[in-house]
C-alpha cells in the first residue's frame, strides 16, 4: 500500500508533566509570564512537521570553543577548562544529525557578558560566553568551554542558580525545537533551584545533569563531561503511507 | 532495567525544558547584546534578499505579560513557507522552495520599546493533514525569562478573512472570539500583532 503523498512524520505528543510547568509560583518570573488557558492541539501539518536546516558551512573553528572564541590571540578564558560531549538522539534512539546547537553561560565566576547583569563577580575579558556546533551523522556534538560559576539570582531573598549551561537545539522540525539547561553531576544547588524546581519529576532533573566523564577527559588538560539531548521522536502513519523513512 | 515482552521499544523521553532566562541574547543573538566577533551577524536576522520571490511585508510583534508590560527580554523565532507556500526543508515533499528564503527568523525584543520586527514575505497557503488549505500563517514560538517551555502559537492576517474562514487550525478553536488574538492587523504591507500571555485577550497557544 502506498500513497502518493510520502510518508509524513507525527510526533510524539509532548509529555507536559515530564517537562516543567507554565505557572510555577515559586520561580517569580512565570507568574505573569505562563499562559492560564487551555493549549489547543492542532496535530502535524507541514508547518509543524518541516523546519530550518543550518549547514555545517556556518559555523567557523573556534565557534564551538569558548576558551578561545572572545580571547585575545595568545590569552584564553580562566577557569576550569571542560569538554562537553554527547549525542543528540530522539525518543526511539535515532540519531539526529545535523541538527544545530547553540551555548551561551556565565563565566568561572557566575557573571555573564550582558549589560542587564550587575553581579560583583568580574567580567573575564577573554571570555564571551556563547558557542555552537552542528550535530554530526551519528548526532554527536562537542564543544570546549570553561565551567560556568553558580550566581546569586533575584527571586527569594537568597536564591542561587547551580553551574548550568544553557543549551538550544533545533531538530528537523520546527515542532522538536528546544531550549534546556545543563547542569553538573555533584552540584548541591540542584536540588534547591526554583528554576529546577519547576520541573515535578526528580528523574526528568537527572536527565538535564551532565555526568564527570573521566575517559573522555584530556589529561593534564581538560575534564569531560556527558550530556545527550534527547528530541520529540516521531512515528508514520503505521497504513496509509509506508513504514521506511521513520 | 528489565524489558518486559511486547512493550513499545521508546528507550528516551525528550529532554525536559528550561526557560532561556534573562541572557538568552547571549546565546542567540550575540551580536545584538554587545558580544561582537565571535559570530559575523546574528541567526536569522535578515529573512529577504533582493531574489526572494514575494510581497514584501514587516511584520511588527509585541509580547505583553499579564501586567500589561511589554516583554522587553523576550526572543521569538519565526518559521513560514515562502510565497507558493513551500517550506525550504527536506521534509517538504510537494516541491522546491525558493532558494532565496529560508523561511526562518529570529528577532530578540527591543530593549526598550518590547517590538520585534520582521522583514519577509507574505506565505502561500499550505495544507493541512487532511488536504484542505489553511490560510496563510506564520508560526511562532516564543522564549524568554519566566517561560518554561516554549510557546508555539501563530499569525494570521486580518485581511485574508475568505481563507481565515476556511481555515482548519483556526476552526479548532471553540471559543470564536480567540480568533482574533491571531490576526495582525494592519494593509500596505505592514503588520502588527500583540501577543497576549494573559488576560482577557490572551492568545491562543498551540500543543503541536
Amino acid at each position: 500500500m502506498k500513497n502518493s503523498q510520502p510518508s509524513v512524520a507525527n510526533y510524539f505528543t509532548r509529555d507536559r508533566a515530564w517537562h516543567p510547568k507554565a505557572y510555577a509560583p515559586g520561580y517569580k518570573s512565570s507568574v505573569l509570564r505562563a499562559p492560564m488557558r487551555s493549549l489547543i492541539a492542532i496535530g502535524n501539518s507541514l508547518s509543524e512537521t518541516t523546519g530550518p536546516a543550518f549547514g555545517h558551512d556556518i559555523i567557523g573553528p573556534l565557534d564551538n570553543d569558548l576558551i578561545l572564541n572572545f580571547a585575545q590571540p595568545g590569552e584564553s578564558a580562566i577557569g576550569e577548562r571542560i569538554m562537553v560531549h554527547g549525542r543528540v538522539l530522539d525518543e526511539r534512539g535515532q540519531p539526529v544529525p545535523g541538527v544545530l546547537l547553540e551555548f551561551w553561560q556565565a563565566n568561572a565566576g557566575g557573571r555573564y557578558r550582558h549589560k542587564k547583569d550587575g553581579y560583583l563577580a568580574p567580567l573575564d575579558p577573554n571570555f564571551g560566553g556563547c558557542g555552537r556546533t552542528v550535530s554530526g551523522d551519528d548526532g554527536s556534538y562537542a564543544f570546549r568551554t570553561i565551567r560556568p560559576g553558580p550566581y546569586p539570582w533575584p527571586n527569594g531573598p537568597n536564591d542561587w542558580r547551580p553551574a548550568h549551561i544553557h543549551i538550544s537545539v533545533f531538530g528537523q522540525a520546527f515542532a522538536q525545537r528546544l531550549i534546556t539547561q545543563m547542569y553538573f553531576e555533584g552540584d548541591p544547588l540542584i536540588p534547591i533551584c526554583p528554576i529546577v524546581r519547576t520541573i515535578d519529576d526528580p528523574a526528568a532533573i537527572e536527565q538535564l545533569t551532565a555526568r564527570l566523564d573521566m575517559n573522555g577527559s584530556a589529561p593534564m588538560d581538560a575534564l569531560a563531561y556527558r550530556f545527550d539531548i534527547i528530541l520529540r521522536g516521531s512515528r508514520s502513519t503505521l497504513f496509509e503511507n509506508r513504514l521506511e523513512g521513520n | 532495567m528489565t524489558k518486559i515482552a511486547n512493550s513499545p521499544d521508546y528507550p528516551f523521553k525528550e529532554s525536559p525544558s528550561q526557560t532561556a532566562g534573562p541572557y538568552v541574547h547571549i546565546g542567540l543573538t550575540p551580536n545584538f547584546c554587545g558580544i561582537n566577533g565571535v559570530y559575523d551577524a546574528d541567526l536569522g536576522s535578515t529573512m529577504v534578499s533582493d531574489a526572494t520571490k514575494g510581497e514584501r511585508i514587516t511584520l511588527e510583534l509585541r509580547v505583553i505579560d499579564g501586567g500589561g508590560a511589554p516583554l522587553r527580554d523576550v526572543l521569538v523565532e519565526i518559521w513560514q513557507a515562502d510565497a507558493n507556500g513551500l517550506y525550504n526543508s527536506a521534509a517538504e515533499w510537494r516541491g522546491t522552495a525558493d532558494s532565496a528564503f529560508a523561511g526562518w527568523g529570529r528577532m530578540a525584543a527591543d530593549a526598550e520599546t518590547g517590538i520585534m520586527k520582521f522583514e519577509t514575505i507574505k506565505p502561500g497557503p499550505v495544507p493541512f493533514t487532511d488536504g484542505r488549505m489553511q490560510a496563510p500563517h506564520i508560526n511562532v514560538w516564543v522564549v524568554a525569562r519566566g517561560i518554561n517551555l516554549g510557546l508555539n502559537t501563530r499569525v494570521y492576517f486580518d485581511d485574508e478573512a475568505e481563507a481565515n474562514s476556511g481555515d482548519p487550525v483556526l476552526a479548532k478553536i471553540e471559543h470564536r472570539d480567540r480568533i482574533g488574538t491571531l490576526l495582525a492587523k494592519g494593509g500596505d504591507g505592514k503588520y502588527s500583532l500583540d501577543i497576549h500571555l494573559q488576560g482577557p485577550r490572551e492568545t491562543v497557544f498551540f500543543d503541536i
